[in-house]
């Protein structure tokens, strides 16, 4: 019974969400465009596959992971676990007490960024634009290990307290070199990725994370250092899936080298 | 019996086959998705384990959510394919058929105003920023000042993405190279950084990821993507994508210029 009450209650929510995107289409495609949409009916049940995808996999996430990730999230920035695992007194604990912290963060970074839906969707249309040259695991793995490391990041810097603009500041440098360097056609997609790796599965369990942290230790406030993981984390996707490309690139280039050497020396 | 056999064994192999082929090709999609949530449920079994060590809680309704998270990304993964893509492209290729700039620079920001200002996550943010900024006395601490303050952060934001993708469609349209008006938009985000209120900017820099959801995604870089595709001369790997780019910069400069108008 509460199963079903979830489903519909998150069904009839999702449709809300979505009704000014269906009215937007719709209304510019009658009286702007003024032309039959091509394969309407298909066309439409997309859209209810669409709503009845994404309640479902809402109502799977809030009943089965969130529950469960967000109890973790407070129970490993617990001072008192910490403590327990360093060997340190709570009140004398260091950042590197922190490790399992900084563990859990990079690892639940890479593995919602995985199942994240609207990575899924770019990187199928990169997949489909570049003609399979970007492949759509290559993509998604890039992004997530960016996603990975801006969130692990995110949390050292709650638990040193340094301020989060130098941090972004650094990175946007590194994202500006790197644009000089990277393949041309990466670049676009490259900056698109930091958008889309914070939605639906990331940002709640992140977002328990840092509050989590920014309660627990000391001198933290969770209004004011709480914030800034999900900035982490769509700025370092940007930078890893540009040196995902420049990796890529400079290995086909040893390849091509070490061809040509091969067909000098025949 | 002799000559008939290896027939009959031909086309029953074959059979076999296309049913072996038919099952798999319908059950691939939910391996797919599962393959997807592997990761999630591997972390979250192994620090539950061996590092918190605590038996998992409710072990069959996680087992049932699974399910439904599966299903779900399934069926969503496959309406993309026929339904959001499909009209995000073909509204594209009908606006550039028209040829009305000003029509689809108004679609645009219907989309990004209308995608932003209705979300949940930014809903979430906004309240929470309230909070904050009534804590650091920059707004009576009282209800009313409060969703005043929220309501303003976000069609602040929703205004935001709607500018947002007007740039970003006209850098398609003329074909600007994106990494400079990006770089320009980084820049703008630093030196805004040294003026705006400090309680703002952690608010401001997370709510530039928080504003493109799992259906404006799609939705955008199929039009995106289809715009380039039909304009001559335009590269769709090239021009198509960063539309989100420009959708998740914007709201950082215009949310630190709301918080110094406190």
């Amino acid at each position: 019974m509460d199963w079903l009450q979830l489903t519909w209650d998150t069904i009839l929510a999702t449709i809300v969400d979505v009704l000014p995107i269906i009215v937007i289409l719709f209304g510019f495609q009658l009286f702007v465009i003024r032309r039959p949409i091509p394969n309407l009916q298909r066309v439409l049940v997309g859209f209810v596959y669409v709503l009845m995808g994404l309640a479902l996999f809402l109502v799977g996430l809030e009943k089965a992971l969130f529950p469960l990730g967000k109890l973790m999230a407070t129970q490993l920035t617990d001072p008192e676990f910490i403590a327990r695992v360093s060997g340190h007194v709570a009140e004398t604990l260091r950042w590197q007490d922190y490790y399992w912290v900084y563990i859990f963060a990079a690892a639940i970074g890479f593995a919602t960024t995985i199942a994240e839906p609207s990575l899924i969707a770019v990187a199928m249309k990169a997949s489909d634009v570049s003609g399979g040259a970007i492949s759509v695991w290559g993509l998604r793995i890039a992004v997530a290990i960016g996603v990975a490391f801006g969130i692990s990041l995110g949390t050292f810097r709650i638990v040193t307290g340094t301020p989060l603009h130098y941090y972004i500041i650094v990175g946007y440098s590194i994202v500006i070199i790197q644009t000089f360097f990277a393949p041309r056609m990466i670049v676009p997609l490259a900056y698109d990725s930091g958008g889309v790796t914070t939605s639906t599965v990331t940002v709640p369990l992140v977002a328990a994370l840092g509050l989590g942290l920014a309660s627990t230790v000391p001198g933290r406030s969770p209004l004011i250092d709480g914030f800034g993981l999900i900035a982490f984390a769509s700025l370092f996707p940007i930078i890893s899936v540009m040196a995902y490309a420049q990796i890529s690139e400079w290995r086909a280039r040893q390849k091509q080298s070490t061809l040509s050497n091969q067909d000098e020396t025949n | 019996m002799v000559t008939k056999s290896p027939l009959i064994s031909i086309f029953l192999n074959n059979n076999n086959i296309t049913i072996g082929r038919n099952l798999f090709s319908a059950l691939k999609p939910f391996l797919e998705s599962f393959r997807d949530l592997a990761p999630i449920v591997a972390v979250i079994a192994f620090f539950q384990l061996v590092v918190l060590q605590q038996p998992i809680p409710n072990f069959i309704d996680i087992l049932i959510g699974l399910l439904f998270v599966v299903a779900g990304l399934t069926l969503f993964i496959r309406g993309l394919e026929m339904g959001l893509f499909p009209i995000g492209e073909a509204m594209a290729y009908a606006f550039a058929r028209k040829g009305s700039a000003a029509w689809l620079l108004l679609f645009a920001f219907a989309l990004g105003f209308g995608t932003t200002v209705a979300e949940p996550a930014l809903i979430a943010v906004a309240a929470e920023a309230a909070s904050v900024a009534a804590s650091a006395e920059v707004i009576a601490d009282v209800a009313e000042a409060k969703q005043g303050y929220a309501f303003g952060l976000r069609m602040t934001v929703a205004f935001s993405v709607g500018v947002a993708l007007i740039i970003g469609v006209l850098r398609i349209l003329k074909g600007w190279p994106l990494h400079y008006l990006i770089i320009g938009g980084y820049i703008a985000v630093v030196i805004m950084t040294f003026f705006a209120p400090e309680e703002i900017i952690g608010i401001a820099y997370d709510s530039g990821g928080v504003t493109t959801s799992t259906i404006t995604v799609p939705l955008v870089t199929a039009l995106g993507v289809g715009l380039a595709s039909s304009i001559k001369g335009r590269n769709p790997m090239l021009d198509g994508f960063g539309l989100i780019a420009f959708a998740s910069l914007s709201p950082m400069f215009f949310v630190m210029v709301y918080g110094m108008t406190f």
